[in-house]
């Protein structure tokens, strides 16, 4: 692990004990207290603290829940109203880890364009992407499963239309399907799994956080200039500019979630999903959450079944190839003057597929659904690949200090103490 | 080394079995699958029943005399999972059309008597189902399956178990 500006130097004879048996406290101070930040980041960069709060807030809120809820075909819909009308506060409670998934969400698509934009994922810091990746699968697998719990109209044909894309398996796929459900069809024993399983997910995804900061630790940050932290000038200690940053940006996104919970706390959901689930009828309009819109929009653009599956999978698995079909070794949109301007078609193109995800599936919609997923696998596979043959980048800075403070120089770290390895380029 | 790292394989195999075969459907689900008995009296013609059998949907359709026209009259080579009507219902009782319930696409319920061939249309990917339970359009891939069944007497029938005369080959 690097150098740091500060090392822990444990003071009373007690820390000077546990230290030397479990060095714990070393580990946090150059983590968390010396640790160096590049000095020119933005609040894009508190979105990571933000996602560790919502994933705390998600399991504190699930696990009160739980202590409500019944995971059953009979018994979960009312448990939820009970949750909404005879447990104390059990309103709030739900709309907290209600609204908090698609906080949660927000926050960490936020991240995910932040990376691409400012090529986060470039090496060193192709690991570190990856499971972040890894995350977001994680997160959309507890978010579906959760969802399915309160086994109203939606739970029940989201569930259903989301298991059988598994059918689209050639020769294994109903197999796979009835090993998902335990049963013919969605019933009981899915619901009892899906239980378990969202329990369990969100303590798996923590584990996985712990590797993200773990490589983030090695690696350090990225920042809006995307070059390397060079000399002290470049990074300031995390304690107290990135702590006292991120915390006040947490605070900003929990007004935010707060507004959502008390005044509008249904608007994220779907009316259909008060209806209890019945397998006999499916709602009109069946559509997922707003955050998985973009991907059903994919998935139906294709008129084939099988196709369609492939190309909702595909559209993640592309995502975590970034770092090696992006060639070129500028990192920052900022000095890209072709990238900048195709990543921003690309975030219009992903608004566009989310709205056309709610969309019914006919006629111009259909059309351009088929557009912007063309271009969504395009801009990937084309255009990522090419661009950094054919890119002029503008001239890189100096240096981080010289981006924020012109070339005069400034206070910073004690000089040589905040270098990232040089192995990097 | 080789030797150990086999048995070690076939240990966790041995191991894992138990853990994937325990989400297959139970003996309680299983047992569940007995088979249900249909009365057809109540059904008029051109109306839709809806039953469940193993926890799956399935539509028992009276056919009115245009339908069973419009399922028979058909070009086959131009369906996408050719299949004659004649081997999507029971011989002698060709106004009787029993197909599972769940579209073939995702798994959702398609609507009765709607679509451009009246049979069933889905509204969760707009796939078209004609009076036959075929496929005619949209994502689905094949036509609404017919589940195992068998004529009791001539006004009801047995969901679960197959006649001894089967039909004529399911799919070709
Ligand atoms: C990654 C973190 C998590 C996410 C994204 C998430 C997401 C969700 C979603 C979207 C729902 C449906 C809410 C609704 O419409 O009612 C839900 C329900 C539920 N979740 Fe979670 N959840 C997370 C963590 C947890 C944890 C750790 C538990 C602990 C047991 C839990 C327990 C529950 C329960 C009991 C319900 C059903 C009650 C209800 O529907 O309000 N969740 N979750
Ligand atoms: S589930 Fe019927 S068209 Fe998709």
């Amino acid at each position: 692990m690097s150098q740091h500006a500060t090392t822990y130097v444990p003071k009373s004879r007690f820390a000077k004990w546990f230290e030397s048996r479990l060095p714990l406290a070393g580990l946090v101070h150059s983590s968390f207290i010396a640790f160096p930040v590049p000095r020119n980041l933005t609040y894009f960069w508190t979105f990571g603290a933000i996602l560790i709060f919502m994933l705390a807030a998600q399991i504190v809120t699930g696990v009160w829940l739980a202590m409500h809820y019944v995971p059953h075909a009979n018994l979960a819909f009312d448990s939820v109203e009970a949750i909404m009308r005879d447990v104390n506060y059990g309103w709030l409670l739900r709309y907290l880890h209600a609204n908090g998934a698609s906080m949660f969400f927000i926050a960490v698509y936020i991240h995910i364009f932040r990376n691409l934009y400012y090529g986060s994922y470039k090496a060193p810091r192709e690991v570190l992407y990856l499971l972040g990746i890894i995350i977001f699968i994680l997160m959309m697998a507890t978010a579906f499963m959760g969802y399915v719990l309160p086994w109203g109209q939606m739970s029940f044909w989201g569930a259903t239309v989301i298991t059988n894309l598994f059918s689209a398996v050639p020769v294994v796929g109903d197999t796979i399907v009835s090993l998902l459900w335990g049963g013919y069809s969605v019933g009981n024993p899915t619901l009892n799994r899906f239980f378990a399983l969202h329990y369990l997910l969100p303590f798996m995804i923590a584990g996985v956080v712990v590797l993200h900061i773990w490589a983030l630790h090695v690696v350090g940050q990225n920042n809006p200039a995307g070059i390397p932290i060079k000399s002290g000038k470049d990074a300031v200690p995390f304690t107290p500019y990135a702590t006292v940053k991120d915390l006040f940006a947490t605070v900003v996104f929990m007004m935010f979630f707060a507004w959502w919970v008390f005044f509008l706390p249904n608007y994220l959901g779907h009316a259909d999903n008060y209806i209890p689930a019945n397998p006999a009828v499916t709602p009109a309009h069946i559509v997922p959450e707003w955050y998985f819109l973009p991907f059903y929009a994919i998935l139906r653009a294709i008129p084939d079944k099988l196709g369609g599956v492939i190309a909702m999978f595909g559209a993640i698995v592309v995502l975590a190839l970034v770092p090696w079909l992006d060639t070129s070794r500028v990192r920052s949109a900022n000095y890209r003057p072709l990238y900048r301007q195709f990543f921003w078609v690309f975030v219009i193109v992903c608004v566009l597929l989310g709205w056309l995800g709610a969309k019914p599936p006919e006629g111009g919609y259909v059309i351009a659904a088929r557009i912007c997923t063309a271009w969504y696998f395009i801009h990937f596979l084309v255009v990522l690949p090419l661009l950094g043959l054919f890119e002029t980048p503008k001239p890189l800075p100096s240096s981080i200090a010289e981006t924020v403070l012109g070339k005069k120089g400034g206070a910073g770290m004690p000089v040589g103490a905040a270098a990232e390895p040089s192995t990097r380029g | 080394m080789i030797a150990t790292g086999a048995v070690g394989a076939v240990g966790v195999g041995a191991l894992a079995w138990p853990f994937v075969a325990s989400l297959a459907p139970d003996a309680q689900t299983v047992a569940a699958g007995a088979p249900v008995e249909v009365d057809l009296a109540p059904i008029s013609p051109g109306q839709i029943v809806k039953v469940f059998w193993r926890g799956k949907l399935i539509f028992v359709r009276n056919r009115t005399e245009e339908e069973i026209k419009a399922a028979q009259d058909v070009n086959l080579a131009s369906l996408p999972d050719p299949q004659p009507d004649s081997a999507r219902v029971k011989e002698g009782h060709p106004n009787i059309l029993v197909v599972y319930g769940n579209c073939t696409h995702l798994g959702c319920v398609p609507l009765g008597n709607e679509g451009p061939f009246h049979g069933w249309f889905c509204p969760c990917h707009g796939s078209v189902f004609d009076t036959s339970g075929r496929v005619r359009g949209g994502p689905a891939p094949i036509n609404l399956p017919v589940p195992p069944y068998t004529f009791v007497s001539d006004t009801k029938i047995r969901i679960g178990e197959e006649s001894n005369a089967a039909p004529k080959a399911a799919h070709a």
